[in-house]
């Protein structure tokens, strides 16, 4: 049946759904309206809050994640984010494309030298407020592949991170447990510690002249971005 | 459809004595390995020896080249091999002075072996002569020296640099008199399977030139094994190449190589286990394959991608019960695997069955949803054409070789572990498309389960007293120096090869990973040329690459 035509008559009778809503609502007056919130404040649909307060509860209760696969550990995002983990229950399971459409990013995986300048990148085109939770030992401090040639001893050398979830891969469950807290911390607005980050991103000609930069000189512009890393500090 | 563990038509044997004949008197000694015979050459010998390997003696698959450092000299070696016998093997090996490391590049003769001594060159330092494109290719272009050389300072800091992209449709940004576009796709997005960065050029909607840009995932894998003993300490890390639940594969590889330089046997009731655990790993693999492409091709998040996530989940719970973990198993020892099935055994089998008996529901599903469906064809079919012969000289292996006709899988033709006592087959498809690819891991995954479960049925027959899951292997293993073993399996990606080099130490003196995705997305700019941009996206989903591997 097609739906521009009208609807000509209801053959059978409406006696089901009208029997379905009477059995819910019960016996007695219609308490529908009278929520346990009611019951809680009293008559006055009104709450008192600070503005902060609610602010911090809004935004502790729908957080867009950023889609960022790195490494293993996505594959356990994923898991994460899929059917049994579901992390939607929690309110905080929309993952979206674009960075400017993310609070949170959760930081998958080994970080290595040419993809910091990216996740820096990534980091920085969110809007504030935004929050990071490192996944995995490798986000930790370089995890199985710390004494490689090539890899970050850790996403907080980068960007700062509010919550650690250790594991190699972590279970679901913990990035469940580890988003869980950020949603309370955030809720009850708590600021996460400042860290001190070794690598940052700048211009090249800012840069101390030594040897390496002298050797580099002709084949970088002076107003690129250029990373630098001093392997021999980090821990 | 091919049947179980014959092929066709059997090839004509190559003996040494042709070899020889072959290779003439431009072989300067012979360095052989534990796996094939080996021809030492000069380096301006490489084009000729190679072609005529290829032409006359009919290797056609060069597997793999190994660049490495010894105290005197460079060293690279061409791993060759033919797609209709895997097992006839032959290397040629290249040394080249310290001073001047200058090799004649292989690269006309074989695709494959661009990337290959890009790779060489960044890692190793050893120059290729008229390479058409002698770039860095993990490291980034600015990296100061070759960290797997001997000299090589790790404690020295670097710089990377970060070029800001410009708005690909401003006016200034494309070249006048062309109409030609520029475009980046990644490192970071969400259809790339991890972080690859394509740089593509447009006309229009169609693709003009891909550059697949590779390296933001290199993990330094090699370094690690090297660093660690045979015994126990590199078994964690093959997990972590191929990362999508494929991970007894990996190891697998690294097992089958050090058990055949260190000679190690391992039971037969491992074997099965081996077998048993490894096809769960595939069906993991091909099902988020499947998940991610239908990700990649409808953006669907909510379907199909759930659908696979589903099953995952249960493969990954099955396989959790064998190792102890859901990702990273660190199961199989050298000569055999870390423990035997779980107690009670019936309810492990259960499950398995369980889970077995589910499967041909479920894929009739995702025919319904994915291949069935109208709007799916026209994505796939017929677009992302992967000739065989164009696969054959970029290394394409695996499912996407299969894909393409090419009748080759290493479990059937360099039989390894219990598939040659097992009845399956090996699935071939002749669309060389999209289509073909993914309807070519549909059926594996039909094949695995049947693998599994004629292993359960085995396990569940095996004597209890006779269960024995490792052979007696020394607590340090020293291979004798200067043995060096070549060895690959069917990973879940196409062939994953392991190059060993041992220096009488607990430790390899070389340690060479082939990947398989490597090679399948180097031939992504074949595939791709003048389709339209959306096609990049499902070609490349239907490689099913995982960063892991590819940059290692
Ligand atoms: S922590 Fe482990 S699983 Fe996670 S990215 Fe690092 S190596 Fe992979």
């Amino acid at each position: 049946m097609s739906s521009n035509n009208p609807q000509q008559s209801i053959h059978d009778s409406t006696a089901p759904s009208t029997d379905t809503r009477d059995s819910r609502i019960g016996e007695g007056p219609d308490d529908r309206f009278n929520s346990k919130l009611r019951e809680a404040f009293g008559s006055t649909p009104f709450i008192l809050t600070k503005f902060d307060k609610f602010m911090n509860w809004v935004r502790g209760n729908s957080m867009f994640m950023l889609q960022f696969g790195i490494a293993c550990c996505s594959i356990e995002m994923m898991h994460t984010y899929a059917i049994k983990h579901d992390l939607d229950r929690f309110g905080a399971g929309v993952p979206r494309a674009s960075p400017r459409q993310a609070d949170v990013m959760i930081v998958p995986g080994t970080i290595v030298s040419k993809f910091g300048p990216r996740m820096k990148r990534v980091y920085d085109q969110m809007p504030e407020p935004k929050f990071v939770v490192g996944m995995g030992s490798c986000t930790i401090s370089g995890g199985p592949f710390q004494e490689g040639y090539n890899v970050v001893k850790g996403a907080e050398e980068i960007i700062p991170i509010d919550i650690h979830v250790p594991g190699c891969p972590p279970r679901p469950e913990a990035l469940v447990y580890g988003v869980a807290k950020l949603q309370e911390r955030i809720r009850n607005g708590e600021s996460s510690a400042v860290v001190v980050k070794p690598y940052e991103l700048e211009q090249f000609g800012d840069l101390e002249r030594d040897e390496l930069v002298q050797k580099l000189a002709d084949d970088i512009d002076e107003e690129d971005l250029v990373m630098r890393y001093n392997w021999a500090d980090s821990p | 459809m091919s049947t179980g563990l014959e092929r066709e038509r059997p090839p004509v044997e190559v003996t040494e004595a042709d070899l020889e004949a072959v290779i003439g008197d431009r072989a300067l000694s012979r360095d052989d390995h534990l796996n094939a015979p080996g021809f030492v050459i000069r380096p301006d010998d490489v084009q000729d020896v190679l072609s005529d390997l290829k032409e006359r003696a009919g290797f056609d698959h060069l597997s793999c080249l190994t660049a490495q450092q010894y105290e005197d000299r460079y060293e690279s070696i061409y791993h060759m091999k033919k797609y209709a016998d895997p097992t006839q093997e032959v290397s040629i090996v290249v040394p080249t002075p310290t001073d001047e490391p200058v090799s004649e590049s292989a690269e006309p003769v074989f695709r494959t072996a661009d990337w290959h001594e890009r790779e060489a060159f960044d890692l190793v330092g050893i120059d290729y002569e008229g390479h058409p494109d002698p770039r860095r290719i993990l490291l980034p272009e600015t990296w100061q020296g070759h960290p797997l050389s001997h000299d090589y300072d790790q404690e020295k800091p670097q710089l990377v640099t970060l070029t800001e992209h410009a708005n690909p449709v401003q006016p200034d940004h494309h070249e006048a008199e062309s109409d030609t576009m520029f475009l980046n796709v990644g490192p970071h997005h969400p259809a790339t399977h991890g972080v690859l960065h394509i740089k593509a050029v447009l006309d229009g909607e169609s693709v003009v030139d891909v550059d697949p840009d590779i390296g933001y995932l290199h993990r330094c894998e090699e370094q690690m094994c090297q660093q660690g003993t045979y015994r126990h300490q590199i078994m964690p890390y093959p997990d972590r190449w191929d990362y999508v639940s494929a991970g007894l594969l990996n190891e697998w590889a690294y097992a089958r190589a050090a058990e055949d330089l260190a000679d190690i046997e391992v039971p037969e009731y491992a074997q099965i286990i081996r077998t048993m655990g490894a096809e769960f790993c595939r069906i993991a693999s091909h099902m988020l394959a499947l998940a991610t492409f239908a990700l990649d091709v409808y953006g669907d998040f909510t379907a199909i991608f759930q659908y696979g996530m589903r099953d995952r989940e249960v493969v990954q719970d099955i396989l959790e019960d064998l190792t102890g973990q859901r990702l990273m198993f660190n199961y199989f020892r050298l000569g055999g695997v870390a423990w035997d099935l779980p107690e009670p055994r019936e309810e492990f089998f259960a499950k398995c069955r369980n889970f077995l008996d589910e499967l041909p529901a479920k894929v009739d599903e995702y025919h319904d949803l994915l291949t069935g469906n109208e709007i799916f064809q026209v994505r796939t079919i017929d677009t992302g054409i992967l000739e065989p012969d164009v696969a054959k000289d970029y290394g394409c292996t695996g499912p996407v070789a299969r894909g393409s006709g090419i009748d080759y899988d290493l479990r059937r033709d360099d039989p390894y572990g219990y598939y040659p006592e097992l009845d399956w087959n090996v699935v071939t498809m002749d669309g060389c498309d999209n289509y073909a690819r993914v309807l070519t891991r549909m059926q594996e995954v039909e094949e695995s389960a049947k693998i599994i479960e004629q292993c359960l049925d085995l396990l569940e027959d095996w004597p209890e007293d006779e269960r024995d899951i490792q052979s007696n292997v020394p607590r340090t293993l020293k291979p004798d120096a200067d043995s060096e073993i070549y060895r690959a399996v069917e990973g879940a990606k196409g062939e994953l090869g392991i190059y060993i080099r041992s220096d009488g130490t607990d430790k390899p003196a070389r340690f060479k990973i082939r990947s398989p995705c490597f090679h399948n997305l180097s031939a992504l700019g074949e595939m791709v040329e003048d389709e339209y941009i959306p096609d990049l996206i499902a070609s490349l989903g239907s490689l099913d690459i995982v960063l892991g591997e590819v940059d290692r």
